[in-house]
């Protein structure tokens, strides 16, 4: 694995901050009920959607779940937007329309932001179906917790973007639990890699808190892709450090073992290795918290600025408007 | 603590919490299954404690596989057991629809009679908590649309405790839709069962100008629209139907003969929908009773937005409901309204 250079390390640093921090401040906005509805947080797993992300193209697509803030932002949606969205604003990137599980933005092709458990990933599988349909290169990483590995959605897409030889970077966030469930609670097999071979494509495992093995690993596999390989599956170990959303009482695992896994903050690793390299000051944390705080702080100026939508429009967006042809009643009248 | 010390008052998710408690207790043939219904304590903590009193093996947490539990629940209930599965809320259930519309629902008719499925699927529905899209849906009615499911849908507290324990003697599958804003809700709680059945709908409120026709949650709204309706001199009877399948055409009939006139008030989405087979059945039965056209309040046909103002209003709510039945009062519907 080769270390990254001096210059994408502090960049990917600072993208991790900021997930992090938007993740905070999303956190207190709830509690001022500025952000209403499931509010799922990515703190502690900022590394996976940072790494993958960034050895993306612009042109590749992302599909996410409910957890996926910090997968917007690094995919390129604004800060602005996403806030925006959280407060149910027209300036949102859904409009206002989806909230915090559902942002979407297909410039950037983000697509979602979805709310059921493994539903995103015969979409994937459709998106990759489509590149191949068309003879282009792009790839669409799709991203899902472990839990999602015990539905039939998961082994249909696997199998079909197997068997067909799909684009498809398979991002698995094993954060150990599903809500309350613990991997080996839902898991008959918890070698996760190895079940994923069974589909007969390559599957392996890595440290989701090393942002650098993150990154290598996704190089690797998107090598492959593109060489026209079909998909691969990794599998990011990894750990939420907060809650699964605003209303989880955490009764299903102890303090010691979320204080153990702080240990293995992300951020952390990637500074101190920095740190270590004479890359950056010791105390050079702070300045990068002031620095995204305050991009931060815009993105919710931002929001709490953009109106709300009339209700007069409250029926739209369920069809293509199409204002050149007549609708049937304009014909037949 | 028994959850009845509080002079006999229970919030939604005490009640139906107790109700299992006293049949598992009652029954060892009873058994909860579904994800997080354990360590949990239930994702809308219904389940909470349950697993400390009957272990892991009676309160069994399943992985996310909702096709998989459901169709499990199936198969043990068949085997001699008397399953309640747990699906989280009705939006996941549709990744469960084929066990339960093509196997729950149809193996008794399709064996000749010689397989039945004694199974009791509860799960959350509805909206009005800006969960968006894939989180709100209201397809209790939709549900209700099979053969071979009976479909249930509590809209007191009361129902909630005293529900549970008929759908378990039935020896076909009962679904129970648990209205999530009444989780919270609290109510009077009969200290007996009432030992009412399970397919009677009830008359809540009394009336003779008006007959708001509703199940689970509008019911608390209809009522409150009943309340101020009163104030405004209409007499509206509720009819809490309890039972969408079957549907207890007596009862509807019997309130429109006094009242002659009818709103159905659902959450659930107006096309092809159950308010259209409630007014349908109206017209069918009662049509000479009619003085007025049968309205409708229903949810926006839209998949349910974040926004709270426009969630809200996509929903129905006590002025809708007071306009409706303002508007049939003088011969009229919403619709006419704004042609
Ligand atoms: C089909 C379906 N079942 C249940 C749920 C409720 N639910 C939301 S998130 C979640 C846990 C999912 O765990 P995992 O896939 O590991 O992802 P994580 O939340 O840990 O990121 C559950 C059970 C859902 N949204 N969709």
């Amino acid at each position: 694995m080769n270390d990254l250079d001096t210059t994408t390390r502090a960049e990917m640093l600072r993208d991790m901050v900021f997930v992090r921090r938007f993740e905070e401040r999303c956190a207190q906005l709830y509690q001022q009920t500025k952000i209403r509805g499931f509010l799922h947080l990515y703190v502690g797993e900022e590394a996976i959607a940072t790494g993958v992300c960034h050895r993306l193209r612009p042109d590749d697509a992302v599909v996410a779940t409910y957890r996926e803030h910090g997968h917007a932002l690094m995919k390129g949606v604004s800060a602005e937007s996403v806030m925006a969205e959280m407060f149910g604003r027209v300036d949102g990137c859904s409009g206002g329309r989806g909230g915090s599980m559902h942002l979407f933005d297909a410039e950037h092709r983000f697509y979602g932001g979805n709310a059921i458990v493994a539903g995103g990933l015969p979409v994937a599988v459709g998106l990759a179906l489509a590149e191949k349909l068309a003879g282009r290169d792009r790839v669409t990483a799709c991203f899902f917790g472990e839990g999602a590995m015990a539905e039939g959605e998961f082994h249909e897409s696997m199998n079909l973007a197997a068997l067909w030889d799909l684009p498809v970077l398979f991002c698995c966030e094993n954060n150990r639990y599903a809500m309350g469930t613990a991997l080996a609670r839902s898991e008959a097999q918890t070698d996760l890699a190895l079940r994923a071979s069974g589909y007969g494509m390559p599957a392996w495992s890595v440290d989701g808190m090393d942002l650098e093995a993150v990154v290598d690993s996704t190089e690797r596999a998107l090598t492959a892709i593109r060489a026209g390989g079909g998909p691969v599956f990794v599998e990011f170990q990894t750990y939420r450090f907060r809650a699964h959303s605003m209303y989880d009482p955490e009764l299903y695992r102890d303090k010691g073992e979320v204080t153990e896994w702080r240990e293995h903050d992300p951020i952390h690793m990637l500074f101190d290795r920095m740190v270590a390299d004479g890359q950056i000051e010791a105390d050079g944390l702070a300045a990068i918290e002031q620095e995204v705080d305050a991009r931060i702080e815009l993105a919710v100026v931002y929001a709490d600025a953009s109106p709300i939508e009339d209700i007069a429009t409250l029926e739209r967006h369920l069809y293509a408007p199409n204002p050149e042809s007549p609708t049937l009643q304009e014909v037949t009248s | 603590m028994s959850a009845t010390d509080n002079n006999g008052q229970m919030t939604g998710r005490e009640a139906m919490r107790e109700a299992m408690r006293q049949a598992m207790l009652a029954d060892d043939r009873v058994f909860l299954m579904g994800e997080d219904v354990g360590r949990y304590g239930g994702c809308f903590a219904v389940s909470a404690g349950m697993l400390d009193e009957f272990g892991p093996d009676r309160v069994r947490d399943t992985p996310l596989s909702e096709s998989a539990f459901v169709g499990a629940g199936i198969g043990a209930a068949i085997g001699g057991m008397r399953p309640i599965v747990e699906i989280m809320t009705v939006n996941f259930s549709l990744l469960a629809l084929d066990q339960i519309m093509n196997n729950a629902a149809t193996l008794r008719h399709m064996s000749g009679g010689q397989v039945g499925v004694p199974l009791v699927i509860r799960m959350t529905t509805g909206g009005g908590r800006q969960l968006a899209a894939q989180h709100s849906h209201s397809l209790d009615g939709w549900y209700g649309h099979i053969p071979g499911l009976k479909i249930v849908a509590p809209g007191t507290i009361d129902d909630f405790r005293w529900m549970l324990g008929p759908a378990l003697d039935d020896p076909d599958p009962v679904i129970i839709f648990e209205n999530g804003g009444l989780y919270g809700a609290s109510g009077e709680v009969s200290e007996t069962d009432p030992g009412l059945p399970l397919d009677r709908a009830i008359v809540r409120r009394s009336g003779h100008d008006i007959s708001l026709i509703t199940f689970g949650g509008t019911l608390p709204t209809c009522l409150d629209a009943a309340q101020e309706l009163a104030t405004q001199g209409v007499e509206a009877e509720v009819v809490d139907l309890r039972s969408l399948r079957p549907l207890d055409d007596t009862t509807i009939m019997s309130s429109i003969a006094r009242t002659h006139r009818a709103i159905v008030v659902d959450e659930g989405w107006k096309s092809v929908g159950i308010s259209g087979e409630i007014a349908t059945r109206i017209m069918e039965q009662a049509f000479y009773e009619l003085d007025a056209p049968v309205g409708r309040v229903c949810t926006a046909e839209i998949p349910l937005p974040y926004p709270r103002h426009l969630e809200l209003a996509a929903m129905p709510s006590v002025d809708r409901i007071v306009a409706a039945a303002q508007l049939a009062m003088q011969g009229r519907t919403p619709e006419m309204a704004v042609a």
